[in-house]
Formats: C-alpha cells, sequence, structure tokens
C-alpha cells in the first residue's frame, strides 16, 4: 500500500471537495430553475442570511452543535467500516430517553440531573446503534437497511410517546392534544451562550468532543483497532483483532454521539421531545463526516458550513419563497460527488492521463472511505 | 363492523396483501437485476418517491395515467442512469452513495411538491378490471382477479424476470458480471455496460413502483408517500435470496402483514396504531436476521469493477 502525502494531496483533497460543493450548487441552481424563481436571488437570500447579523451567525452554530455530534459518530462508524445510516433514528431515542429521566426527577438538583439525563441520552443512542452492529456482528445483517428500519421504529415510538404516555398533562387539560412531552426542569437547560439568541453550551461540548474522538481514534489502541478494523478487515483478523467486536462498539459510539446529538437539542433548543426533533440531522451528520474527510477535527468547519446552508435555505424559504427542502437535495448531491470524485483522489493519475497503468491494486484501502465491497454486501 | 362475514374479511386481507405486494415487487425485481450484476443501489426509496410525483403530476396535468406511468418510468431510469455512472464509471462506495441519491430525490420531490402543488389533491388513477370468468369465481375471484392491470402486471413480472434471469443470454451475462467480472470480461462481456443497463431498469422500475402508489393506487400524492417502502424492497432482494420467486415469496409475506396491519385498524381492534406501523420494520429486521447467509450474494456486489488488476 503506497502512502501519498505532501501539499498537492491534500490540495487535490481540498479542490476535489469544493468542486464538490460547487457542482452541487449549480445543479441547486438548476432545480431553482425548475422550481420557477431567480437562482440569483435565491442564492443571494441563502448565503447572505447566515453571515449577516447576530441572529444568522448564532443561528448557525445552532444548527451546526447537532451535526457536529452526529458528523463525528459517523465518523467512528466509517472508519471501523460500518455505514450508520440510522442517525435520526438514534437522536430521537436519545432525546426520548433522556427526557424521561429528566421529567422523571424534576426536583433533583441539576449538577446530578444534567449529567444523569446526558447520559440517559448517550446510552439511549448507543442501545439503538449497538443494537444494528450486534445484528451485522452476530446474525449478518445488513446494517444499512437495518438501521433504517431502526429510524422508522424510532420515529413511531417516538409518536406512541410523545402522544400517550409522555404527553404534557398541559395538553390534556387544555384539550389541545399537541403531541410533545412536558418543559424539562428549567435548572438543566443548557445555558445560552449569547443572550437573546438560541446559541447555547451544545457547541462546546461538541467540540470538547470532536478533540476527544481524534485522541480516541489515532492515540489508543481501541481506536487504532477499530480504524484497522475498517481499514483492512481481513488483515485486522489476521493480525487478532476481533473485528466484529469493534463494529458493535463503533455502531454503539456512533448511536451514543446522536443520542447526545438528540438531547442537547432538547436541552439547549427545544427544551421538550416533539415531533420531528431530528430533523434530517441524521442525514446531514453523513455529509459532513464526508466533507470533514472522515476526520473528527475536519467535521468542525463542516458542521459550520453545512449548518449555516441549512439555515440559508430557511431564510430564503421566509424570503423569496423556494422550499427549503432544496438543502437536502444539494447535499444528497454533495455525497454523490464528494464519493463519486473518491477515484480522482486516490488515482489521480486519471487526472493527469488516460495511461491506464497497473500496480494500483492495493490502494484501494487508502485513507478514509469504508469502501470495502464488503461493507456494503452483508 | 359486525356486518362483515369473516369470510369476508379474510377476503378483504388477502385482496389488499396482493395489490400491496405490487410496488414491492416492481422496486425488488429492478434492486434484484442491479444486484445481481454486481450493484447495490439504496437509493431505490428516492426514486419510487420521485417515480410516485412524476406520475401524479403527469397523470394531474395530462388527465391520463398512462402518460404518468410513463412518465415515473423515464425519471426512474434517468435516476438510475445516474446512479450508475457514480457507482460504475466514477466506482463510488455504493452504499454511500446511494444515500446520497436518496437525500436528493428526497429534498427534489418535496420541493418540487411545494412549488408546484403545496396541496393534496387527486389524480385520475387506474380502475380495478375485472378479469371475465377468473373473477367471478367464488374467494379466489375477488382476492386474485379484481385489481388494476398495474397489479396483474407485478405479478406477471415475476416469471418473466425468472426467464430473463435464467434463460437468456443477457441474463446469463448479469450473472456473471455479478460473480465473476474479471472472467466475463475476459470472455468479451462489456461489464460496465451491463452494469448500466441493470441499474438503469432497476431505476426504471422503481419509478413504475412509485407510480404504482400514486396513480395505481391512492390517486394522490403526499410527502413522504413511500414511507420506506423503497428501503424495504432493497431488504425483500436479501430476503428473497436474489431470486424472482423468493422475492415474490418475501413480497407477498410483508405485503399480507401490511394488509393485516391496515385491516386491524379498520376494524377498529384496539391496538395502538403506531406499533401496528413499526410490524413491517421489525419485521424486515427479523426476516434479514433469519434470512441472510451471505453465501447466496453475488460474489462482486459492491465491487466495482477494474480492468487493470494483474
Amino acid at each position: 500500500m503506497k502512502k501519498r502525502t505532501g501539499t498537492s494531496d491534500s490540495l487535490l483533497q481540498a479542490g476535489v471537495l469544493v468542486g464538490a460543493l460547487v457542482l452541487a450548487l449549480l445543479v441547486g441552481a438548476g432545480l431553482i430553475l425548475l422550481a420557477r424563481a431567480n437562482p440569483i436571488t435565491a442564492y443571494k437570500a441563502m448565503f447572505t442570511g447566515p453571515v449577516s447579523g447576530k441572529y444568522g451567525i448564532t443561528e448557525s452554530l445552532v444548527k451546526a452543535t447537532p451535526l457536529l455530534l452526529v458528523g463525528l459518530g459517523i465518523v467512528i462508524s466509517f472508519r471501523s467500516g460500518i455505514l450508520n445510516i440510522g442517525g435520526e433514528g438514534q437522536m430521537v431515542a436519545g432525546s426520548l430517553a433522556g427526557a424521561a429521566v429528566a421529567l422523571a426527577f424534576p426536583s433533583w438538583p441539576a449538577i446530578v440531573l444534567l449529567p444523569m439525563t446526558l447520559i440517559a441520552g448517550v446510552l439511549a443512542g448507543a442501545l439503538w446503534g449497538g443494537i444494528a452492529g450486534w445484528l451485522k456482528a452476530r446474525l449478518s445483517v445488513n446494517e444499512i437497511l437495518s438501521t433504517v428500519m431502526l429510524n422508522q421504529i424510532a420515529f413511531q415510538l417516538n409518536l406512541y410517546l410523545i402522544r400517550g404516555p409522555m404527553i404534557d398533562p398541559q395538553e390534556v387539560a387544555y384539550g389541545t392534544g399537541c403531541p410533545q412531552t412536558a418543559l424539562l426542569p428549567r435548572s438543566i437547560w443548557l445555558p445560552r451562550i449569547i443572550r437573546g439568541t438560541r446559541f447555547h453550551w451544545g457547541l462546546v461540548i461538541a467540540i470538547a468532543f470532536a478533540i476527544l474522538v481524534y485522541i480516541f481514534l489515532w492515540r489508543t489502541t481501541i481506536g487504532y483497532r477499530m480504524r484497522a478494523s475498517g481499514a483492512g478487515p481481513q488483515a485486522a483478523k489476521a493480525a487478532g483483532i476481533r473485528v466484529e467486536n469493534y463494529q458493535i462498539l463503533a455502531m454503539a459510539f456512533a448511536g451514543g454521539f446522536a443520542g447526545l446529538a438528540g438531547i442537547v437539542e432538547v436541552l439547549g433548543v427545544h427544551h421538550r421531545v416533539l415531533e420531528g426533533l431530528s430533523g434530517g440531522y441524521g442525514f446531514s451528520g453523513i455529509v459532513v463526516a464526508l466533507f470533514g474527510r472522515l476526520h473528527p477535527l475536519g467535521c468542525i468547519p463542516a458542521s459550520i458550513l453545512f449548518g449555516a446552508l441549512t439555515l440559508g435555505a430557511d431564510m430564503m424559504q421566509r424570503a423569496v419563497q423556494i422550499p427549503a427542502a432544496i438543502v437536502m437535495a444539494i447535499q444528497g448531491l454533495v455525497v454523490l460527488f464528494v464519493v463519486g470524485s473518491d477515484l480522482l483522489i486516490r488515482r489521480p493519475d486519471l487526472l493527469r492521463s488516460r495511461r491506464m497503468s497497473g500496480g494500483s491494486a492495493g490502494v484501494a484501502g487508502k485513507q478514509g472511505m469504508a469502501r470495502q465491497g464488503k461493507g456494503v454486501s452483508n | 363492523m359486525a356486518t362483515i362475514s369473516s369470510q369476508g374479511i379474510i377476503v378483504g386481507i388477502l385482496a389488499t396483501g396482493i395489490r400491496l405486494a405490487a410496488p414491492f415487487l416492481y422496486a425488488s425485481l429492478g434492486e434484484m437485476f442491479a444486484q445481481r450484476s454486481g450493484v447495490f443501489n439504496l437509493g431505490l426509496e428516492g426514486i419510487m418517491m420521485m417515480g410516485a410525483f412524476a406520475g401524479f403530476m403527469t397523470s394531474l396535468g395530462t388527465g391520463s395515467p398512462w402518460l404518468g406511468v410513463l412518465a415515473a418510468i423515464g425519471v426512474g431510469a434517468a435516476l438510475g442512469l445516474l446512479m450508475a455512472f457514480i457507482s460504475v464509471t466514477m466506482q463510488a462506495e455504493q452504499g454511500i452513495s446511494g444515500i446520497g441519491l436518496h437525500m436528493f430525490c428526497w429534498g427534489l420531490s418535496g420541493l418540487l411538491f411545494r412549488v408546484y402543488l403545496g396541496f393534496i389533491t387527486s389524480c385520475k388513477g387506474f380502475g380495478p378490471w375485472n378479469i371475465p370468468v377468473l373473477s367471478k369465481i367464488p374467494f379466489l375471484g375477488p382476492v386474485l382477479f379484481q385489481h388494476n392491470w398495474m397489479v396483474y402486471f407485478s405479478l406477471l413480472l415475476v416469471p418473466v424476470s425468472w426467464f430473463v434471469l435464467y434463460r437468456t443470454t443477457w441474463g446469463l451475462k448479469v450473472r456473471a458480471v455479478g460473480t465473476t467480472p474479471q472472467a466475463a470480461d475476459t470472455l468479451g462481456v462489456n461489464v460496465n455496460a451491463i452494469r448500466y443497463q441493470c441499474v438503469v431498469l432497476g431505476g426504471a422500475m422503481a419509478g413504475l413502483a412509485g407510480a404504482f402508489l400514486t396513480v395505481g393506487q391512492a390517486n394522490m400524492y403526499a410527502d413522504n408517500i413511500t414511507a420506506g417502502r423503497g428501503f424495504i424492497a432493497v431488504a425483500l432482494v436479501y430476503f428473497g435470496r436474489w431470486s424472482p420467486v423468493g422475492i415474490l415469496l418475501g413480497s407477498l409475506l410483508f405485503s399480507m402483514m401490511n394488509a393485516l396491519q391496515l385491516w386491524i385498524q379498520v376494524l377498529g381492534i384496539s391496538f395502538p396504531y403506531e406499533f401496528a406501523v413499526i410490524l413491517p420494520y421489525v419485521m424486515t429486521i427479523a426476516a434479514l436476521a433469519v434470512a441472510v447467509r451471505r453465501v447466496w450474494a453475488p460474489t462482486a456486489l459492491g465491487k466495482p469493477f477494474r480492468r487493470e488488476a494483474g
């Protein structure tokens, strides 16, 4: 396996990312035309909104928080050779479990209740992800399919709980019946960093975790074994690493981070569980992870970028009435272009010349991307 | 509800089950060809959404559900082409590209729905076509022979797919390309061309599956109308062990469970609605856990073909 390092390689990678984003936005402009609107006015609203003023900047960061947390989990799972598509369901599981704990012991002091709530969220997410990991490791169930199904199951469980057993008693008393839980005790709400905005301490927690994940993956034995399991499962097995166990662990970590994202979203933004809380973050987290080149620290700027884009789309919808759904289409294109251009990163010689030389059979395992056929086919 | 006889209920459940199998059959049989050729297309759900939307809008605009079906097939094939380009030509990781395709279609259908429609309305769809004589048979008639043509056609595609896959040269090439692409290449089979054909075919059939949901069944469109059926269809290919008959059995099993779930609601049996909806998803996972052993999987599934190896 030859290793290319140096500036030309990272420049190429950065170029590919920028190129993928620009290309996605260009196609997006075509979609806006299809929506009978002017792409220039639309993009103007989308790009200037998030960077003009306190509201835009802080709200972008609010949206970046769950993206970063989910993205970190995705990095761990992809690096370990597991494709976690279950961020949505894991977020829901985390928010529900955390809220259940907080609502059960509202009078407990915040110093005890807050960590308990957060841990409950992490554990529920880890359990939800771990199920998929266990199914893959022990029964060879394709984790993409199982996580997709677990998403749907979590959505329905959420609806059942917030319509029934966990519904806000006030909603019942007033007969409005809006499906949401009661407000969590005010004492454990995450404090706001800037008064008058929704910008809360969640982002600081997320950034701290990004650094921890970096240390974990590159400076600990467990992290090394997880990456080895992803980079080459056969080689890892030959080296005595119990790949299956690390895959379960990776899914539990991924789920735990998504669960944390869910409960942080509750404690920092909504202060209760309601429908649609995961809001596509589970999928956008994949984009963040890919755009961060599957590096925890790379996810920090990536999450802020896509947080701003998401907010920009909302602001565009309000300003020029183009549905914000377009941002999901653009993110989908970014994913397609980033993974599609992977070949160019692995085989830059294809860019420079059309010569189809041999000797590249070992390059497939190169840094990043869990691209083993095995990853998707079992 | 006491007025419905128990036989009436059984007929109702079975007939509904046959009807609900149609979208699974279209999407899964198409995906079977893609996977048999070595490409895992996870974007099925998104393609179905776009097919459902295209079918609905065309039928609404032109008044012809037939044109709606054609539009859905066209849109599905185009999206299949996109997937083929990313996964075959650009050799991208297929699981992630499928999710990207799904996100793209999800956003696009949401965008177009809000721009062009924004509200729930109904379009012209296909009515049932009772097959003469056969539909008069007691019990079997209403269960099997009182559906619209899209249901019959989906069932017809099972033997057709079997024949194409196992009894034609093209089918042989598909199987060869999905198991031993290097050998197929040596024998002069254009590996990537076959994969392109299969993924485009799979996309077209997913589009058709989507059209069934609008012009073949509900005659209306709503956000997220596919509700995970595309993902279940991918799972059914595994469950059916990449064979048309297996896929037929899997589709029927699932659609019957779905029909049962719907009838439980219709009959007003006290059971939390959400749990009834969860049932098929739990079953999918259970089915995958029980049925999947990798021995049946096409050996080159998920692996891009590179000629220069060696």
